[in-house]
């Protein structure tokens, strides 16, 4: 996960010149190790990916050990010349001579530091590549029309920019297991294997449990559980998103959409208060898989698996979807935005200070979370929140199981503990003190409000994106928006502020939070206050310590951290 | 702009050698070999190749070939092809095959017939046959469902049968 010492050793690494297809470009000496962090001499497919100059390769990946086992990144390198007395030998300008070495070198793995000159389009690197791809689909079942790795499937993708048209082999190809469920969130194909052992050094060095293994030899290698050994870990869908080809896929997302139906957004995983980078992947209203975005700040370029397959309730059964207002006879019955948020209006503009409660889900976004904190400013209201704390583990989960805890904090909704002061309201709605409360995501009753008290409350709103079963008891039910449905920020447990995007525009009737409170606010304070995140998050930014160097724009993809008020007083 | 108007001569003022050469062409017409149909009594002998309604066919065993891989549906012009893939589940009666669509549309109000979704086919499920009249009485029966669409296409040898050859693994 996130190296430290990787992001704060700031010390001068020495520059070299080298030159990439005839190009010159100056590159640092050495970069730090994918996972232990020290420095080591810089490679080839590393220059490389400063220069902006693509190389095909399988078994590289820029946060694993190198293997340098699949041989797709073979390219040609030029070193200085020497003489029998090994003196340089200079061309009649002084400079030195550059002999091409005479075999090819595997780009992930070789970092010669006399190496001066990279050569990676020259006639014998594309037959390298040619050679090395008409060996990997000998056995290959090109399952292309079932695969679900299609798409993003780095064999094809090099087969049609490297390979040959037409394949030269015709024996029958080897047979392997295909469709065998390795763990319950993973199948393995074994034919569509390409054996670059992403997989196996991925379980070994990252999460530490040597689970997969390669067994036979030659033709029938394949790569396999320890038989005995189950594959279970909150951190295995990685392998997933490791695996260049389509053997291993994730379960869920099985047979369930193709890749290039799927529009992308960038968003923050709303699993916990680590707030991982993640892209959301959707088509017509509906999320079909998380992946996560590299985010070295947070997340690296992993996500955990409670968090990638926490997505399902945006699309769920019990969405609420349409406005309801109770009857007199108390059913409910739907009804508009227009004359509801009226009717709340209307009472809360004339209710005297101290008769309000507000409840506040500490999932909603931290420009919600102002926009209560205003709202509670202004009623004098009494407010908390509930904390959701799970297991948690050592590598990237939390023990708090939503996404925006530190947002509560910043705008004192709530006290240290959340969910102290519950007592305390409900006595309050008992003894007639407490006319209104206003609930955002939270199930009140299970919270720990006495459930038959709700009847005398003068005003009882629940906002909120699934049903509960407080809900019936609702004067008001207000459909709001899931991360997905909006934008806005979430402020993760270390103190980042990081953007989420809107994927797509709220199902059915629900709306924004922030909508819903800015227009209350809006018609209860005098004052106009922005119906758009943006001007909220600039609202904010202009008024809280911490945030004073932060705008929308400069949060960007990856988020700033608050400058701790601890730091400025030094 | 404005437009001159010719002088009219006196033939053309007195219309009719206009109208004689009107009849002369209808009168050859008259006489001519019949091009029309007494359609729907007679019918159309279609030429090869013509491009009718798609239909979804199954191989000699009696499989769907469809495989649920979404490039029609991808590639149809009009967007009227609709692909609910199978989701996860595994379906034992089905063997060695591992995908095949859990519901399969084409909005016939919307189909161009333009044959992309036959050309692009990896499976060669999917083909444009000779029908070529669709009456119904409401736009909803005018999408064929996978059901529907089988059944229209009937029966394709298949050559390749990769399927079949699919056996049990070689090694474990
Ligand atoms: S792994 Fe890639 S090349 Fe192989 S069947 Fe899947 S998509 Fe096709
Ligand atoms: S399963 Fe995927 S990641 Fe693992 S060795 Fe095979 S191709 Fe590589
Ligand atoms: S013939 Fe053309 S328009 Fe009709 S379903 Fe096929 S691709 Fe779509
Ligand atoms: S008809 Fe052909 S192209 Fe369309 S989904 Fe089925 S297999 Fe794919
Ligand atoms: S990427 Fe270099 S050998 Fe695989």
């Amino acid at each position: 996960m996130i190296n430290k010492d990787q992001l704060q050793n700031k010390e001068e690494i020495p520059m070299i010149d080298i030159k990439i297809d005839g190009k010159a470009i100056s590159i640092p000496k050495t970069r730090p190790h994918s996972v232990t962090g020290k420095q080591e001499p810089t490679t080839i497919i590393q220059a490389c990916s400063i220069a902006g100059v693509d190389i095909p390769h399988f078994c590289y990946h820029p946060r694993l050990p190198v293997s340098g086992n699949c041989r797709m990144c073979l390219i040609e390198y030029g070193i200085p010349a020497i003489d029998r007395d090994r003196k340089p030998i200079l061309n009649p300008d002084g400079t030195p001579v550059i002999r091409k070495m005479p075999r090819p070198a595997i780009a992930c793995f070789f970092n010669d530091t006399a190496t001066t000159e990279i050569y990676t389009n020259t006639e014998a690197v594309k037959q390298y590549r040619q050679a090395v791809l008409e060996f990997l689909l000998i056995n290959h079942p090109l399952d292309c029309p079932i695969c679900d790795q299609a798409g993003d499937c780095k064999l094809q993708e090099y087969v049609h920019q490297y390979g040959q048209e037409t394949s030269r082999f015709v024996e029958d190809k080897v047979i392997k297991p295909k469709k065998r469920a390795i763990s319950s969130k993973i199948i393995l194909d074994n034919e569509r294997c390409v054996l670059c052992t992403r997989c196996v050094r991925f379980t070994r060095e990252i999460i530490g449990i040597p689970a997969l293994g390669i067994l036979n030899r030659g033709g029938l290698n394949q790569i396999s559980n320890y038989p005995g050994s189950d594959f279970e870990h909150n951190y295995t869908l990685n392998a997933v998103d490791l695996c260049p080809v389509g053997a291993l896929t994730s379960r869920d997302f099985r047979f369930r959409m193709r890749s290039w139906f799927l529009s992308e957004t960038k968003s923050i995983c709303p699993g916990c208060a680590t707030g991982c980078n993640i892209i959301i992947h959707s088509r017509d209203k509906q999320i079909y898989r998380l992946k996560p975005r590299e985010n070295d700040n947070v997340n690296s370029v992993w996500m955990c698996d409670y968090g990638r397959l926490n997505y399902k309730w945006v699309n769920a059964q019990n969405r609420l979807t349409h406005v309801f207002a109770e009857n007199t006879d108390g059913t409910q019955v739907e009804s508009d935005w227009l004359s509801t948020l009226k009717k709340i209006i209307s009472v809360l503009e004339k209710t005297p200070p101290k008769t309000t409660a507000i409840l506040v889900s500490s999932r909603l976004s931290t420009e919600e979370i102002y926009l209560i904190s205003k709202l509670a400013k202004r009623l004098d209201a009494f407010t908390d929140s509930i904390s959701h704390l799970g297991e948690g583990d050592s590598f990237l989960l939390n023990k708090d199981l939503t996404p925006n805890s530190k947002a509560i904090q910043i705008f004192k909704l709530a006290s240290k503990t959340p969910g102290d002061r519950i007592a305390e309201i409900s006595k309050n709605i008992d003894e007639g003190k407490i006319r209104n409360l206003l609930v955002f995501g939270e199930d009140p009753i299970k919270s720990g409000i006495a459930p038959g008290i709700l009847g005398r409350l003068d005003l009882f709103v629940i906002c909120d994106i699934l049903v509960n079963p407080s809900s019936k008891e609702a004067q008001y039910l207000l459909p709001g928006a899931s991360f997905a449905e909006k934008q806005g920020t979430f402020i993760n447990a270390q103190g980042r502020v990081q953007r989420f995007g809107k994927a797509f525009s709220p199902i059915g009737d629900a709306r924004p939070e922030y909508w819903i409170l800015a227009n209350i606010l809006t018609k209860i304070t005098q004052e106009s206050w922005p119906l758009t995140p943006e001007g909220i998050f600039n609202k904010i930014t202009a008024t809280t310590p911490g945030f004073e160097n932060m705008t929308w724009e400069l949060l960007g993809t990856v988020g700033m951290d608050i400058v701790s008020t601890a730091n400025t007083t030094e | 702009m404005i437009v001159k108007r010719k002088k009219m001569t006196l033939a053309e003022r007195l219309y009719l050698p206009t109208i004689i050469g009107g009849f002369s062409v209808s009168i050859r017409h008259f006489f001519r070999k019949k091009i029309t149909l007494r359609y729907p009594e007679e019918k159309w002998t279609l030429p090869q190749g013509y491009r009718g309604i798609p239909h979804l066919v199954k191989d000699q065993n009696g499989r769907v070939k469809c495989v649920a891989c979404q490039m029609c549906e991808f590639i149809c012009p009009p967007k009227a092809i609709k692909v609910i893939p199978p989701g996860p589940d595994e379906h034992p009666e089905r063997g060695e095959i591992e995908k095949e669509p859990a519901e399969f549309q084409i909005d016939m109000s919307r189909c161009i017939f333009c044959g992309y979704c036959q050309e692009i086919c990896p499976e060669e499920a999917i083909f444009l046959m000779n029908r070529y009249s669709m009456t119904t009485h409401s736009r909803k029966e005018m999408i064929l469902n996978k059901e529907k669409l089988l059944e229209l296409g009937g029966i394709r040898e298949d050559s390749v049968m990769k399927w079949e050859n699919k056996h049990k693994p070689r090694i474990f």
